[in-house]
C-alpha cells in the first residue's frame, strides 16, 4: 500500500526493526471532484464517497464547518503518490472548474441566505478569497505531481496562469474587504487591515510552505536511510569482504577456510541479532581486543598504548570500528612492519593514532572504490561527528589520526 | 624505534658495550644474546635476584638488561640493592609485562628506560647503546604509562611543584613516542634537535623517579603499586 517506495530487502542495521508503515490517509486524485479529500477519506474508511460528500455539505450548513474541515484535510493529507503518477485528463479540469463554480455560487447563495450578519460587501470578497485559495492550493498539488511525472504533461504556462489567477482573486478579495465596508478607522481599522494582509499572504503562500516542510522531512528521511546504508556497507566491508579475501588466500587449506567461515558467521550473527555486544565495554580494553584480533588474523605485531579510559558510547564505538579498520589496512598494506596504536582519552575527546612503517601511499592514488579508508574509516568517523586524518607519503609509512568528541556524561 | 637513530658513542669509545642479561627464562636469554649478536659484548647472565647481584657486582657492566619479573623479588629488588652501590651501571628494563605498576615500579627504582620484549634485535642493540651513552630509552608503552600517570588534572593549582607536572613540550614529546615515533622523528616533527628530545625525555624520567606528587601516588594506589 505504501507508495513511498521503501524497499525493505536491503539488510537492516541492528536495532532498527523494520515494520510496515502505518496506514495513511491520502487524498485521491482518481475520481475526485475537488481535491480528492472525500474520495481519499472514503477509500481510507472503506465506504462510498457519496456519504462523505453529503456529510461535508451538511457540515457546510453548520456555519461553514464543512469548508474548514475540507480545507484542513486538503492541507494535511498528502496526495496519494501512486495515483498521482497517472495521467490526468482534460475533462477532469473542466469538471473541476464546474465544481468550483458551483461551489462558489452555492457559497454565495448560502451566505446571503443565512445572513450571518454579513453584507454582500463582505461575503463576495470572502468567497473570492476562498476560490483563489482553492485554485492556489490545487496548483501546488499540480506542481508536486509535475515533479513526479518528470516534465511530461501540462505546460508551464497554464500552471503559471492558474497561480496568477488564484493570487489575483485573493488580492482582489482582500482589497475589497479593506475598501468595501468603510468603517475601518483608527487603530482597530489598522489592525483589521494588517490582519487581512497577513492572512492573505499566509493563504497564498501556505501550499509552498507546506510543501517545503514535507520535502525537508522527505530529505531527512532519505539522508537517514543513506547513513544506514553506508553503515551496513562499512560493516560488510570490514568483516565479510575481508574474510572472503582471506579465504581466497587459503584455498588450499580447507581447515583454515572452514575456520574463517565459522568465525565470520559468528561475527555476522552477533552483529545482526545482538547489535550491541557489550555496552559496558571500556574503550581501552576494546581497542586492545581489536588489536589482538587484527594480530591474529594478519600475523602482524600491534603495539597498543592507551592513556585513560572511558565507556564506549555510540561515537566511541564508531571510533573503535574505524581504528580496527585502520589497523587492518596497516596490516594488509604495511608489509608486515609493526603497527603502533596510540589512544588518548581526554575529558572532551578521544584521539586514536594508528601508525605503520610500511611503504606509505598517496591518498589521492587510492582508487575511489576502495572502501576501507574512505568508508570504514573517514566516512564512519564523519558520520558520527568525528574526524579522520590520513598522513602518508611514499617510504614514510602511514599514520591515521582519528578524533571523536565525547558525548557529555 | 625501528630504525637505529644516529649512533650514540658508547660510554667507553672504541669498545663494545658490556652487557649483563638478567631473565629467568634461559630460552629468552639465548634469544636475546643471538639477536644482539656482535653489536654488544654480553659478559654475563643471571636468572634470579641473588644471581644478578653477584654477576653484576663481579663484572661491573655498562648496561644491565633487566627483566621486570624475577624470582626473589623482581627487577625492583635488584635495582634497590645495586643502584646505590654501582652508580655507573645503567639498567634497562625489558619485559613482556603490560602492567603499569611493574613498569613504573622499575623506573622509579632507577632503571634508565623500558622496552618491551617485542622489540627487534637491532632496536634492542640500539637501545642498549643509547642507555650506555647516558640516554633514556622510552618505549611507546612507557610513554603511555607516564602520560597516564601524569594525566592533566583539573586541579592544576594543587600541583605547582615542577617535579609534579610535565611541561607542554614534554607532553608533546611523550605523545609522539607513544605513537611510535623514534627520537629522530620526534625531533623532525617538533622542529627541535634530537639532543633536545633526549633532554626532555631525561627530564621526564627524573620527574618520574623523584616526584612524590599526589597524582602519581593516587595513580599508583589505584593500581595497587604502593
Amino acid at each position: 500500500m505504501s507508495g513511498t517506495g521503501i524497499s525493505s530487502t536491503a539488510g537492516h542495521p541492528p536495532g532498527l526493526e523494520t515494520e510496515l508503515p502505518p496506514r495513511r490517509l491520502y487524498r485521491s486524485s482518481d475520481g475526485r471532484v475537488l481535491a480528492g479529500v472525500a474520495r481519499g477519506l472514503a477509500d481510507h474508511l472503506g465506504i462510498d464517497p457519496l456519504f462523505i460528500r453529503l456529510a461535508f455539505i451538511v457540515l457546510v450548513a453548520a456555519s461553514g464547518a464543512g469548508v474548514v474541515a475540507y480545507g484542513l484535510f486538503w492541507v494535511f493529507a498528502p496526495q496519494n503518490p501512486i495515483e498521482a503518477e497517472q495521467p490526468r485528463s482534460r475533462e477532469r479540469d473542466l469538471t473541476m472548474l464546474l465544481a468550483l463554480g458551483a461551489l462558489t455560487a452555492g457559497l454565495l447563495l448560502l451566505l446571503s441566505a443565512l445572513g450571518l450578519g454579513l453584507t454582500p460587501g463582505v461575503a463576495v470578497p470572502l468567497v473570492s478569497v476562498g476560490v483563489g485559495v482553492a485554485i492556489l492550493w490545487r496548483q501546488a498539488d499540480e506542481d508536486a505531481r509535475k515533479r513526479w511525472r518528470a516534465a511530461a504533461g501540462t505546460s508551464r504556462f497554464s500552471g503559471a496562469a492558474r497561480a496568477a489567477g488564484g493570487i489575483a482573486l485573493v488580492v482582489v478579495g482582500a482589497l475589497a474587504i479593506l475598501v468595501g465596508p468603510a468603517d475601518l478607522d483608527g487603530t482597530r481599522g489598522g489592525l483589521v487591515s494588517a490582519l487581512v494582509v497577513v492572512t492573505g499572504l499566509a493563504l497564498v503562500t501556505a501550499p509552498w510552505w507546506l510543501r517545503m516542510a514535507r520535502d525537508l522531512a522527505a530529505e531527512r528521511y532519505a539522508r537517514i536511510r543513506e547513513q544506514e546504508r553506508a553503515e551496513v556497507a562499512a560493516h560488510v566491508h570490514d568483516s565479510v569482504l575481508h574474510t572472503l579475501t582471506l579465504i581466497q588466500r587459503h584455498v588450499d587449506d580447507p581447515r583454515e577456510v572452514a575456520k574463517l567461515a565459522r568465525a565470520q558467521e559468528r561475527d555476522l550473527r552477533t552483529w545482526l541479532y545482538r547489535p550491541v555486544a557489550d555496552p559496558e565495554a571500556m574503550i581501552a580494553s576494546a581497542l586492545a581486543a581489536a588489536a589482538a584480533e587484527v594480530e591474529d588474523a594478519h600475523g602482524v605485531a600491534v603495539e597498543v598504548v592507551v592513556v585513560g579510559d572511558a565507556p564506549v558510547d555510540d561515537g566511541l564505538h564508531a571510533a573503535l570500528l574505524a581504528s580496527r579498520e585502520a589497523l587492518v589496512n596497516a596490516a594488509k598494506y604495511a608489509g608486515g612492519a609493526p603497527i603502533s596504536l596510540y589512544a588518548e582519552v581526554e575529558p572532551t575527546q578521544v584521539t586514536v593514532f594508528v601508525r605503520d612503517r610500511g611503504a606509505g601511499f598517496e591518498l589521492a592514488d587510492v582508487p575511489e572504490d576502495r572502501l576501507g579508508l574512505r568508508q570504514s574509516v573517514i566516512g564512519r568517523m564523519e558520520r558520527h561527528g568525528g574526524t579522520a586524518v590520513v598522513r602518508s607519503g611514499a617510504g614514510e609509512g602511514t599514520e591515521i589520526q582519528l578524533e571523536m568528541p565525547r558525548s557529555p556524561q | 624505534m625501528t630504525e637505529p637513530d644516529s649512533p650514540v658513542s658508547p660510554a667507553e669509545p672504541g669498545q663494545r658495550v658490556r652487557v649483563v642479561l638478567v631473565d629467568d627464562h634461559r630460552m629468552f636469554r639465548s634469544g636475546v644474546r643471538a639477536e644482539l649478536g656482535d653489536a654488544v659484548d654480553v659478559v654475563g647472565e643471571a636468572e634470579d635476584v641473588d644471581g644478578a647481584v653477584a654477576v653484576i657486582t663481579a663484572t661491573a657492566p655498562d648496561v644491565v638488561l633487566l627483566d621486570v619479573h624475577l624470582p626473589g623479588g623482581g627487577g625492583r629488588a635488584v635495582l634497590q640493592k645495586l643502584v646505590p652501590l654501582l652508580p655507573d651501571v645503567r639498567f634497562l628494563a625489558l619485559s613482556v609485562s603490560d602492567a603499569p605498576e611493574d613498569v613504573i615500579g622499575v623506573i622509579r627504582s632507577g632503571a634508565r628506560g623500558y622496552v618491551t620484549k617485542s622489540i627487534t634485535g637491532p632496536e634492542l642493540a640500539d637501545a642498549v647503546v643509547r642507555v650506555a651513552g647516558g640516554d633514556v630509552v622510552f618505549s611507546p608503552r612507557l610513554a603511555g604509562f607516564v602520560l597516564d600517570a601524569f594525566a592533566a588534572t583539573t586541579d592544576v593549582a594543587a600541583v605547582d611543584e615542577d617535579l609534579d607536572r610535565l611541561t607542554q613540550r614534554e607532553r608533546e614529546v611523550l605523545r609522539l613516542i607513544a605513537r611510535g615515533y623514534t627520537y629522530k622523528e620526534v625531533a623532525k616533527q617538533l622542529f627541535i634537535s634530537v639532543k633536545t628530545v633526549e633532554t626532555h625525555v631525561s627530564a621526564v624520567l627524573r620527574k618520574l623517579q623523584l616526584s612524590n606528587r599526589h597524582e602519581l601516588t593516587r595513580w599508583a594506589t589505584d593500581r595497587r603499586l604502593v
